[in-house]
């Protein structure tokens, strides 16, 4: 018992605003240097070592950045959603400011997987625009997170924002696998016959190793900006208490 | 105390009363819907093959956006004259209170509107073989859109001025029913099988009725203590 108690205290510090914001300031410069080092290697190996495709050409290239980004947007509101929930059930503050800062950076990644979709359907499919099923749920993906920070936004107590925010994006949560269901199912209703990607079963392994290289290092940034908006986050909650006057005076002289 | 279901059923009954009370204001949405589909072969045109073609997806858009511009009473007038709290406050289990506000809207605008769908779908050309399909969808497909919109209702209920917010955050949670829906019009009327898209409808629709009441109720708490 005394063992869990200690455990307990410790996950107690390090939930606390303070405590994480010293603890993972220890962690920023590791992810960073580790993100930005498989960034540039994912980057260099995909776009100028990995063979191009037999079909595609070059133009295939854009899954480095396309396949990561889609990844992370999607895992990105669960993120969001498990730390809305723990905020709701145990009352975490700390929860609350890593939900408010993940919205924006799922926001953004949905963001960059449609628009690097539709820049790759381009020479692929002949126009940026298609209502293929998966473009579409990124779409509605991309709704559900505007839809959040347009909640937090609306509220003026943060503390209701948070809550608001977290029941929304529960909800979100359980409707997200049947939307792509339903999107699967209409797009298979409606398929166009002309414009349709028959990518080959398996990727050959000299182009799919880059892209795990690349995956990897996007989960690592993601984390990295994650916590980079989570300290900005706190301090800016935090502002006003004792704790945050000291390192700004610490940081002064 | 008087069990949840006397608390339900009243609920309801003030809920129907009031409605009726009123019956100018709850027939909005339905001339709203009617207007609309007035307006869609003005817009493009009165060519019946044209209007066949764009009837299941027209008459499911009207009556989401029926039913979501009368979301907009859900709570928020309880919310202004403080009964709002009273039913946070009372010892009946809170989801409870919400189904019946929830299945007292659905009576007053999701049926209605499910009856009049196929006068307008037959205004629009609409093959008689997709009739079935569309009205049985739409009594599905309603109620499930009254659900998610109390959600949404419930999480913007505090918030003033006009609630451009509120369909923000229910829109893309209507997606799937919207989906399903129109797929089973659009099957059956050109001559195919409906069953399969209304019975994954019910689906979602049972689900529906599982998950919101709980979401709503827990939004009503956050927005009354805020």
């Amino acid at each position: 018992m005394a063992r869990s108690g200690a455990f307990w205290q410790r996950l107690h510090r390090w939930a606390s605003p303070p405590g994480f914001y010293r603890l993972s300031g220890r962690w920023v410069p590791w992810l960073a240097a580790a993100s930005l080092a498989l960034l540039a290697l994912g980057l260099v190996w995909g776009l100028l070592y990995a063979p191009p495709d037999a079909r595609q050409g070059n133009s295939y290239r854009i899954i480095y950045l396309h396949v990561p980004a889609s990844f992370l947007a999607l895992a990105g509101y669960y993120v969001m959603a498990v730390a809305g929930a723990i905020h709701l059930i145990w009352r975490v503050k700390l929860a609350d400011m890593l939900m408010s800062a993940a919205a924006p950076l799922g926001a953004a990644l949905t963001f960059l997987a449609l628009f690097s979709g539709s820049l790759w359907g381009k020479p692929t499919w002949g126009t940026y625009w298609v209502w293929d099923a998966r473009i579409t749920s990124m779409l509605v993906l991309l709704f559900l997170y505007l839809g959040v920070m347009a909640l937090r936004q609306a509220y003026a107590s943060r503390e209701t924002a948070g809550r608001a925010c977290a029941v929304l994006a529960l909800v979100g949560t359980v409707n997200i696998p049947i939307i792509y269901k339903s999107v699967d199912w209409w797009y298979s209703l409606h398929q166009p016959a002309t414009i349709r990607l028959t990518a080959a079963p398996s990727m050959h392994p000299d182009m799919f190793k880059p892209l795990l290289v690349m995956i990897v290092a996007f989960y690592l940034f993601y984390a990295w900006v994650l916590i980079l908006n989570t300290r900005a986050e706190i301090l800016s909650r935090e502002r006003r208490a004792a704790w945050v006057r000291e390192l700004a005076e610490e940081d002064v002289t | 105390m008087p069990g949840p279901g006397a608390g339900f059923a009243a609920l309801l009954r003030r809920d129907l009363l009031l409605a009726w009370r009123r019956r100018g204001e709850v027939a909005n949405p339905l001339i709203f819907f009617a207007m609309i589909t007035a307006l869609i072969p003005l817009a493009v045109g009165p060519e019946p093959s044209l209007l066949a073609r764009l009837a299941p997806g027209m008459v499911w858009i009207m009556a989401l956006l029926g039913t979501l511009l009368a979301a907009d009473t859900l709570f928020r007038e309880d919310f202004l004259d403080g009964a709002l709290e009273f039913l946070v406050l009372s010892p009946q289990p809170l989801w409870l209170l919400v189904l019946a506000r929830v299945v007292a809207h659905w009576l007053v605008t999701g049926v209605p509107i499910t009856l009049l769908s196929p006068l307008l779908a037959a205004l629009l050309a609409l093959p008689g073989s997709g009739l079935p399909a569309l009205v049985a969808g739409l009594g599905l497909g309603t109620l499930a859109f009254s659900l998610l919109g109390a959600v949404g209702g419930a999480l913007t209920v505090a918030l003033g001025g006009g609630n451009v917010l509120r369909p923000l955050l229910v829109l893309p949670l209507y997606v799937p029913v919207l989906i399903f829906g129109t797929a089973a019009v659009a099957r059956a009327a050109a001559g195919g099988e409906s069953a399969g898209a209304l019975a994954l409808l019910g689906a979602i629709t049972a689900l529906a009725l599982l998950v919101s009441p709980f979401a709503a109720a827990a939004a009503l708490r956050v927005g009354i203590d805020g």
